[in-house]
């Protein structure tokens, strides 16, 4: 077991992990965070897709262990984000989940492609979005959903 | 699934690294970005005794730039390339192939070194760096020597590091004003493993010309009459043909199907198309 520290959705938390320990199972089952999903626990899905250190990484294929020291950012942690907001409308709008499962991986992947300015168009966006399948394939919706977003939030960003 | 249990370093230096990896026992990795190594631990195709953590090794991330050359610190990130965070000695070839490799949440975490080290028949850098006449910088408790990528994988995931040694950097050449590449990746999906992979590099100042093939069933594969072909700045697209037909056929240690001769002479005759445009 290692003692390890990080800042966990703002906050600061100690835990004695073993090193097997995957980020997502440290998430979910030490800190109940469900919100990051488990579909393939090797890097093919997306669902597990979180924020360490402001960069998108898979919480299956990152130890626990080695967050010793990071900021680890989940879907619980964007309440107050105006573009997770912008995009949480667009979704709900666009009917862009079905079963849910690929969500939280979906709005995750969708925020930062938002966030480097590469949410440009529909071709832009699905390059974007290979890491992350949706089993229900329901993807038609969930480009029109992140496109929206990324049009409010541009032109917000144009009028302000 | 889930990882096998494992036990855990973080060294805090490169010397320290080396000499942990000197003394492990059993079966020991070096974790990098870790996105292949976790993948096959979760798929209990890896289960090693213990990891060793060199992601953050400030020696690892540091990135030099000489007058011929830049240094790329093994633990340089896909990302840190694609967004031309680190000085570029290859007029672009670097961060296009980068920015096509697996996802961004997987190119945030996965390093150059860890993609040479790990020697996958598709990966893209090491027939990049074998393009490039890149060299490998490795340090192992007999000191530091200098590899050159080209040659450096001699299988499928297997290369020419010893067991003691750790990929410290890679040194690549800048190419001069004059250089061209051509670089195409064909997959059946943006970010999936390459079915066919082409680099293409002339620079002519520099008498350097090769046009290497990736995902071709072994070691990253040199199709040297076809290089000397761009090199002799030839026109002629049915003289490129019969070249690479001659290259894959001179590749005695390969089998290809019908359907992979295609895609591979495809993929280099693409590449070429971008050399010469």
């Amino acid at each position: 077991m290692t003692r390890i520290r990080l800042t966990l959705n703002g906050a600061t938390i100690e835990e004695e992990v073993p090193a097997r320990l995957a980020l997502a199972d440290f998430l979910r089952e030490r800190r109940h965070l469900t919100g990051t999903h488990l579909g393939c626990e090797h890097g093919v899905c997306g669902a597990c897709t979180v924020l360490i250190d402001g960069e998108p990484a898979r919480a299956c294929l990152v130890l626990a262990v080695a967050c010793d020291g990071c900021a680890v950012r989940t879907i619980e942690g964007f309440r107050d984000d105006a573009a997770m907001a912008a995009l949480r409308a667009s979704f709900h709008r666009r009917h862009a989940l079905q079963c849910g499962f690929c969500t939280p991986g979906m709005l995750i992947t969708a925020h930062d492609l938002i966030r480097r300015g590469k949410a440009g168009g529909e071709r832009e966006i699905r390059d974007g979005l290979a890491g992350n399948l949706c089993r229900c394939t329901g993807y038609t919706n969930i480009v029109a959903a992140i496109a929206e977003a990324a049009a409010q939030l541009g032109a917000s960003r144009h009028g302000a | 699934m889930k990882a096998p249990a494992v036990a855990y370093v973080r060294p805090q230096s490169l010397d320290e690294a080396v000499a942990v990896l000197g003394q492990g026992a059993g079966e020991v990795q070096l974790l990098a970005g870790g996105q292949s190594l976790l993948a096959l631990m979760n798929l209990r195709l890896a289960a090693p005794d213990l990891l060793i953590d060199i992601s953050r090794l400030p020696e690892l991330t540091a990135v030099g730039e000489e007058a011929e050359a830049v240094i790329l610190g093994a633990c340089v990130t896909h990302a840190m390339v694609e967004d031309g965070r680190i000085p570029d000695p290859s007029r672009g070839l670097l961060p296009r192939v980068a920015a096509g490799l697996a996802y961004r949440a997987v190119r945030t975490r996965g390093t150059l070194g860890g993609s040479l080290a790990l020697a996958d028949p598709a990966g893209e850098w090491p027939c990049v760096f074998a393009a490039l006449a890149a060299e490998a910088i490795l340090c192992g408790r007999a000191g530091r020597r200098s590899l050159p990528c080209a040659g450096f994988v001699t299988g499928i995931y297997e290369t020419a590091r010893a067991a003691d040694e750790i990929i410290e950097a890679v040194r690549v050449p800048k190419l001069s004003a004059a250089a061209r590449w051509g670089y195409v990746k064909l997959a059946r999906k943006t970010g999936a493993f390459a079915s066919a992979l082409a680099v293409a590099v002339t620079d002519p100042g520099r008498g350097h010309c090769r046009l290497v093939l990736g995902a071709a069933g072994g070691p990253p594969l040199f199709l040297a009459q076809t290089a000397a072909l761009i090199g002799a700045d030839c026109r002629d697209l049915d003289a490129y043909r019969l070249a690479v037909a001659a290259d894959l056929a001179a590749a005695a240690d390969r089998h290809f199907e019908e359907f992979e001769m295609q895609l591979h002479t495809a993929a280099a005759l693409r590449a070429i198309h971008q050399v010469l445009a």
